[in-house]
C-alpha cells in the first residue's frame, strides 16, 4: 500500500471548543489507485489531505491515529522529513490554478525550483525534464509555455502546469484537493484525464477531494464519502454511486441534478452541515436522515462486508430486504 | 479545446510582455512622471558630474576667495569665471556649491534609504512570517519609533553620537526603517496567506527560499513606492538637520547648510544665497515625489487597467 490512514483525527483546539474537523479517518490507496474523497463543505476532507502532508496549522493539531506512507509512519515525523518527502514523494494539487502559481515567476522558475528543492543540481537537465513535464500533461508548444509568466496562460493551461510540476519529481503519492472545481466542465473532462492517465502510466496513487460525485464517477477506483470528519461510506465505484448503503451517499446521489428529472424540483438533503464543535451525540446524520431510529443515538460501527465499509445502524439494503 | 490549439501568437514573443516591460511603458505614459524622472536623472548626473564641470571646489579652501564673498548672480569672480547664480558669504561660487551639496544631500539621502531599506525589509518578513510573539514585539517597537517625529528621533540621535556624515546617515536609518517594516509587513502579511505560498510549501522549499523568492517579489511593488518617499523625505530631513546646525560640518555644505548660511542675508536683500541651493532642494524633492506618486498608480494592481 503507498498510502494507509488509521483512526485518523485532526482536530482544531479553539477557544469556542475542540473542533473535530477530522475524527476517525480510515482509508488505503495503493500504487496506481485513484480514490475519491467526496463530501460536503466541513466535512473534512481537505483537512485529511493536509494531515497527511503535514501542513495542519495551529491550532489544528493531529490528536490521534496514524499516515503510513509506504510504510514509514508520518504523524509525528520530523519537519525536516516531511519537508523531504513533500514535493518529492507527496505532492498536492489545488483548487484554485489563479492562486497556485507566484504570479512573478516565469513558469520554467517555479518548475525548476520544484526540482532543484529535492536534489536536481543541473539547470539544463531540469529545465529539460520540466519542458518534457509540460508535454505530458498536453501542454502544446512547451518550450514556449516555460517562458511565460502564469498570468500569460488561461486557468486550464494553469492547473496543467500545476499538475505537471505535482508530477515533476514523480511522486508516489498526489492529493489533489478539488482541482477541477473552478474550471469550466470541458476543462474539467480534459484535466480529470490527463490525471487518470498519468497515474496510470506511472504507478503514482492519487487522492482526488471533491465535492462533486460526478467528477469521481468517471475517475476514481474507489470512493470514500466524508460526513462531519468520517467516512460514512467507502467501496468501489461501481458499488458506491450505483448501490449507495449509507443514507447519506443516496442523499447526495439524489440530489444531483439530471436530465431526466428536469422540471421537477431538485431534491435536496434537509437541514445543514452540523457544527463541528458541538456535534449531536450518537450518528452525526441522524438529524437529516429520514432512516433514523433510536439505534441512532448510539455512534455507529463501521459495518464490513466486501470490500464497502458503511457506519450505518440502518444501511439502505438492509431497509429494502426488510420492506 | 481552443485553449489547446492557440499558442502565443508568433508576432508578440513571451519576451515582449514581462512585468518590467508593460510596467515601464505604463510608466511613460504620463507626461508629468517622465518629465520628474528627466528632471531627477539630469540633476543626478550634474551631481555626479560636479568635479568636472564646476569651475571651483568650493571644498578646497585654496580655491575659495573671501574677496568673492556675496556677489550676486552674474558677477564675475576674481579668478575670472562667471559667478551665474552668484557667491555666498565665504565666498563660494554657489552653482558649485549646490552642485557638490547635492551629491552630499542625495548620497546620504539614498544610502541611508537603502539600509533603512534593507533593515525594515528584513525585519517586516520576520515579523509577517514568524507571527506570534516575534511579530508583536516587533510590530511594537515599530508603533513606539513612529509614534517620535522623524526630525526628532534625527535630533536626539545627532545630539548623542555627534556631527559627521557617518552620524547623520544613521540617523536617518533610525528614523526611518519603520516605515520600511510595516509596509513590508502589511504586504507579506498578505502574501502569506495565498495560495502559491502553500502550494510553495507543498513542494518542500525551504523557509529561506519561501521567504525571499515567493514572498519578496510579490511585495516589492509598495516598497518602492515608500522607498522613493522616504528617500525624498530623508533628502529632506538631512537639510533640516542642516540647517538646524546639527548635521553636516559647514567646511562640506550640503544643501541644508547653504540655506542655513544664506539666512541671514536675505534681509540685507542678498535673496540668492538661501534662495538657489533652496530651489536647488525643491527641484530635487518634488521630482522624486512625483516619480513616487506615478510609481504608486502604476504599482497598484487595484489601479490597473
Amino acid at each position: 500500500m503507498t498510502l494507509e490512514v488509521r483512526g485518523l483525527k485532526t482536530h482544531f483546539l479553539t477557544r469556542a471548543g475542540t473542533v473535530k474537523a477530522v475524527d476517525g479517518v480510515d482509508f488505503s490507496v495503493g500504487p496506481g489507485e485513484i480514490m475519491g474523497l467526496v463530501g460536503e463543505s466541513g466535512s473534512g476532507k481537505s483537512i485529511t489531505g493536509f494531515s497527511i502532508i503535514g501542513l495542519i496549522d495551529p491550532p489544528g493539531q493531529v490528536v490521534e491515529g496514524s499516515i503510513a506512507f509506504k510504510g514509514e509512519e508520518l504523524v509525528g515525523a520530523p519537519e525536516e522529513r516531511l519537508r523531504h518527502l513533500r514535493g518529492n514523494r507527496i505532492a498536492m494539487i489545488f483548487q484554485d490554478p489563479m492562486m497556485t502559481l507566484n504570479p512573478v515567476l516565469r513558469i520554467d522558475t517555479q518548475m525548476i525550483e520544484a526540482l532543484k528543492a529535492h536534489g536536481t543540481t543541473d539547470k539544463a537537465a531540469a529545465r529539460i525534464q520540466a519542458r518534457d513535464a509540460l508535454g505530458l500533461v498536453g501542454i502544446p508548444s512547451p518550450e514556449e509555455r516555460l517562458h511565460a509568466y502564469p498570468h500569460q496562460l488561461s486557468g486550464g493551461m494553469r492547473q496543467r502546469v500545476a499538475i505537471a510540476i505535482a508530477f515533476l519529481n514523480q511522486p508516489d503519492l498526489i492529493i489533489a484537493d478539488e482541482p477541477t472545481t473552478a474550471l469550466d466542465v470541458t476543462i474539467q473532462a480534459q484535466i480529470i484525464h490527463e490525471a487518470q492517465k498519468l497515474c496510470r502510466g506511472s504507478g503514482t496513487a492519487l487522492i482526488w477531494i471533491t465535492h462533486d460525485l460526478a467528477v469521481v464517477a468517471g475517475l476514481a477506483d474507489r470512493i470514500s464519502v466524508m460526513y462531519a470528519g468520517r467516512i460514512v461510506e467507502q467501496g468501489t465505484v461501481d458499488d458506491v454511486i450505483d448501490r449507495p448503503q449509507h443514507p447519506y451517499t443516496a442523499g447526495l446521489l439524489g440530489s444531483v441534478p439530471s436530465a431526466n428529472k428536469r422540471g421537477q424540483r431538485l431534491r435536496q438533503i434537509p437541514g445543514m452541515t452540523p457544527n463541528l464543535a458541538a456535534l449531536p451525540e450518537g450518528c452525526a446524520f441522524k438529524t437529516r436522515c429520514g432512516h433514523a431510529t433510536a439505534a441512532c443515538e448510539r455512534a455507529p460501527d463501521v459495518v464490513e462486508a466486501k470490500a464497502r465499509r458503511i457506519r450505518c445502524h440502518n444501511p439502505l439494503s438492509l431497509l429494502e430486504v426488510g420492506a | 479545446m481552443t485553449e489547446l490549439s492557440a499558442p502565443l501568437a508568433p508576432s508578440t514573443p513571451a519576451r515582449e510582455e514581462t512585468p518590467l516591460r508593460i510596467f515601464m511603458a505604463e510608466f511613460f505614459e504620463s507626461r508629468i512622471a517622465t518629465g520628474a524622472l528627466v528632471v531627477l536623472l539630469t540633476i543626478v548626473v550634474l551631481a555626479l558630474l560636479a568635479p568636472w564641470i564646476t569651475p571651483q571646489n568650493p571644498y578646497d579652501l585654496a580655491e575659495v576667495d573671501v574677496l568673492d564673498a556675496r556677489l550676486p548672480p552674474g558677477e564675475a569672480a576674481f579668478a575670472g569665471y562667471t559667478m551665474w547664480l552668484g557667491s555666498d558669504g565665504a565666498g563660494r561660487d554657489l552653482y558649485s556649491a549646490i552642485l557638490y551639496g547635492l551629491r552630499i544631500s542625495l548620497s546620504v539621502g539614498i544610502t541611508s534609504g537603502f539600509i533603512a531599506l534593507a533593515i525594515g525589509m528584513a525585519v517586516g518578513l520576520l515579523a509577517a512570517y514568524a507571527g506570534g510573539r516575534i511579530e508583536t514585539f516587533i510590530m511594537r517597537v515599530v508603533d513606539l519609533q513612529l509614534s517620535f517625529p522623524a526630525a526628532l528621533v534625527a535630533l536626539m540621535l545627532i545630539a548623542i553620537l555627534g556631527k559627521g556624515i557617518d552620524k547623520i546617515i544613521l540617523a536617518l536609518v533610525v528614523a526611518q526603517w519603520a516605515y520600511y517594516a510595516r509596509t513590508v509587513r502589511a504586504s507579506a502579511l498578505v502574501e502569506r496567506r495565498k495560495e502559491y505560498v502553500e502550494a510553495a510549501t507543498c513542494l518542500g522549499l525551504s523557509h529561506g527560499r519561501i521567504v525571499f523568492r515567493h514572498i519578496l517579489p510579490n511585495c516589492l511593488a509598495p516598497l518602492i513606492v515608500v522607498g522613493t518617499v522616504q528617500t525624498a523625505s530623508a533628502i529632506s530631513l538631512e537639510a533640516t538637520l542642516s540647517f538646524l546646525g546639527v548635521g553636516l560640518p559647514q567646511t562640506e555644505p550640503s544643501l541644508g547648510v547653504l540655506i542655513a548660511n544664506g539666512a541671514q542675508y536675505i534681509i540685507s536683500g542678498r535673496y540668492w544665497i538661501s534662495l538657489f541651493p533652496g530651489l536647488a532642494l525643491l527641484i530635487t524633492v518634488v521630482s522624486i515625489n512625483l516619480v513616487g506618486d506615478h510609481l504608486r498608480d502604476v504599482l497598484n494592481p487595484r489601479l490597473k487597467r
